[in-house]
């Protein structure tokens, strides 16, 4: 064998894909091996439905205690919204736009970042895993890690900001005085979509970046939650180079600005061609593809470094 | 080097085709220190340092060093949960670090400092999350379940919550989660740390009775050398990232060079005997301690000791393994310094 290395390692190779075929029969190994070279995004949803499942039980265990941190969570959203309303009672537009924009604007991402929290936000507390080592335990299951980490300390109290979004949307769209067309209400949906995605796709690079820097989630932070923050005004009240910077850097404007500027009969933020307005889901999967490489590349350093 | 000495020697092209195998694996951290305000000054520990043993399938073999020697690293690269900087490795014909997911079907790994059962959920519970995200057959895991519940009694903890449990009967929890998927491997690391004597001895009897009837080759490191003497035949000891021993456990002895005791109990008190091979320790009243070298046979000594003196009783006493691979650590320790001046 030392004289045809070649050979030896297609043996060798050969004798592990057969292995465990010969040895367990029925087992779940072959079970299991089209599942891998199959849908890496379904398995990884059945993960996240377990682990969140089980998180979920978890925290039923202690029923009080969950009812109060959902009403908290849900008050602490809200009084955010009660500083615009407070805002409107001396002002009678911000940077142009009327309370019924706003609050659509507030809605929309609102909404999308809640929804990128309630199923990812566990992400930004990776750092602890990674420094303590305990993210070990889930690199020696046969399921994908990102779908773990994702669903590790799911909180179905985080539900209560999507709730929130949702009731500022629906308030900001009795009020909004806007000529529906069919294409504007199906844009809706999709941009809630599209912005929850890439909200996700920033937490996912945000939790990569903590494999090399445990301390990035400040830095992750100021993205989500601050360009949450962001979006909830119209862009007009910013400097320039900032909406420019959100909208070509950090393609944050495509969450809400770019389509519900649309919506809203509004001229594009920082002058971006008109065909924008239906480019969110390019950039929700732009967005993704990157994070999934940045995620990889993350884990192979830990992998090979250990943290 | 006696147990795979073999393997060992022949060094780098052949391959022995061991159900584990290693060769000349190594592992490199970089490591940043701070130097100064900005200035950083890399350096590199060999954590693991071209380590080379094979296991066969169904042995149980321990894995033993001081802290920081190695012995985790080994384990994490033999999960695939870290990437050997250099070698060989293979589990099962399979490569850990490029198909850790498909090698997570066939180990066990249990931390015994770390649960992997969740803690506010009822036992079963964990169980139930096992079976579905290894998909084991429903015969299989009920089989498998109701075998770990009976040998680990674990019947009345189904139903308790796991943060309710003792220390070991969390490790029992443990092994058992560790279990259910049929394991051709199970790696331990540490499962009696913290154990009261009864749990260690259930762990220990439940794992001898794994071995013995399920074939399942384990791998165990542990600071608690009766856990070896009690389940492992062959005992690997690893220092600074390099394997100092392999080979049966008795072996320890020779290579540590170590001394057994003759402990005679004569008529009455005497003056300290003299005889061939052995050497004079202690006495305390009519009793007197001899010690004479591991490798050599006691019968002679005994035989010189009864033929001169007058006997009531005598027993031997093996050296205590501990001392022994304490001796073997410091004798390096003092080699390392005398080699580089």
């Amino acid at each position: 064998m030392a004289e045809h290395p070649v050979d030896a390692g297609t043996v060798q190779t050969e004798g592990a894909v057969e292995g465990p075929a010969e040895g367990r029969g029925d087992g779940p190994v072959e079970e299991f091996a089209p599942v891998l070279g199959g849908s890496l995004l379904g398995e990884s949803w059945r993960t996240y439905r377990m682990v969140a499942g089980m998180w979920i039980r978890s925290t039923m265990t202690y029923r009080a205690s969950f009812a109060l941190t959902l009403f908290s969570s849900f008050t602490v959203t809200f009084f955010d919204f009660v500083v615009i309303l407070l805002m409107f009672g001396q002002v009678r537009g911000l940077g142009g736009f009327s309370f019924p924009e706003v609050a659509f604007l507030y809605g929309t991402t609102s909404t999308s970042f809640g929804l990128a929290d309630l199923t990812m936000g566990s992400l930004q507390r990776m750092g602890r895993r990674v420094r303590l080592g305990s993210l070990d335990t889930f690199l020696l299951r046969p399921v994908p890690v990102l779908a773990q980490v994702a669903a590790d300390q799911f909180a179905l109290r985080r539900l209560g900001r999507v709730l929130q979004g949702l009731l500022v949307l629906v308030w900001g769209l009795v009020l909004l005085d806007v000529e529906w067309t069919v294409l504007k209400v199906l844009l809706l949906p999709v941009m809630l979509v599209c912005g929850a995605l890439i909200f996700s796709a920033v937490m996912v690079i945000g939790a990569s970046a903590l494999f090399w820097a445990q301390d990035a989630a400040e830095v992750t932070s100021s993205f989500t939650y601050g360009g949450n923050t962001l979006l909830q005004y119209p862009p007009s009240i910013f400097a320039q180079d900032l909406v420019r910077g959100v909208v070509y850097v950090v393609p944050l404007a495509f969450v809400n600005w770019v389509p519900a500027l649309y919506i809203l009969g509004r001229p594009a933020p920082a002058g971006v061609p008109a065909w924008t307005v239906f480019a969110s889901p390019l950039v929700a999967v732009v967005c993704c593809v990157l994070a999934g490489l940045a995620w990889r590349a993350g884990l192979r350093s830990y992998r090979s470094t250990g943290s | 080097m006696t147990f795979s000495g073999a393997f060992g020697e022949a060094g780098s092209g052949a391959l022995s085709g061991s159900f584990i195998e290693l060769e000349n694996v190594e592992k490199v951290f970089s490591v940043r220190r701070k130097a100064g305000l900005v200035r950083r000054e890399k350096s590199e520990v060999r954590a693991v340092d071209g380590i080379s043993f094979g296991v066969e399938r169904g042995e149980m073999v321990g894995y033993i060093g001081p802290n920081g020697a190695g012995k985790s690293t080994t384990i994490k690269m033999l999960t695939g949960i870290l990437t050997p900087s250099g070698g060989r490795l293979r589990v099962a014909g399979i490569d850990p670090s490029r198909e850790r997911t498909r090698l997570a079907q066939r180990i066990g790994v249990v931390f015994g400092q770390r649960t992997t059962l969740w803690w506010d959920l009822p036992l079963k519970d964990s169980y139930r999350l096992m079976h579905r995200m290894y998909r084991i057959p429903d015969d299989r895991f009920a089989a498998n379940l109701a075998r770990c519940v009976e040998l680990l009694e674990l019947g009345e903890l189904l139903d308790v919550p796991v943060r309710q449990l003792s220390l070991g009967q969390r490790m029992r929890g443990d092994i058992a989660a560790a279990l259910l998927h049929d394991p051709d491997v199970l790696y331990l690391d540490e499962p009696t740390i913290g154990l009261d004597v009864v749990s260690k001895a259930r762990v220990r009897e439940f794992l001898r009775e794994l071995n013995a009837t399920r074939g399942t080759t384990v791998l165990l490191t542990t600071h608690d050398l009766t856990d070896i003497e009690q389940l492992c035949k062959r005992v690997m000891v690893i220092d600074h990232g390099r394997l100092m021993y392999d080979g049966a456990l008795g072996g320890l002895h020779e290579a540590g060079e170590s001394e057994r005791l003759l402990v005679v109990d004569l008529e009455r008190e005497l003056p300290p005997i003299e005889v061939a091979g052995a050497r004079f320790v202690r006495a305390e009243g009519p009793r007197q301690w001899l010690a004479f070298p591991s490798s050599a046979s006691a019968a002679p000594v005994v035989a010189a000791v009864a033929a001169a003196y007058p006997l009531v009783d005598l027993s031997v006493r093996e050296p205590d393994i501990e001392a022994v691979i304490a001796k073997m650590y410091g004798e390096r320790e003092l080699g390392a310094r005398a080699g580089s001046p």
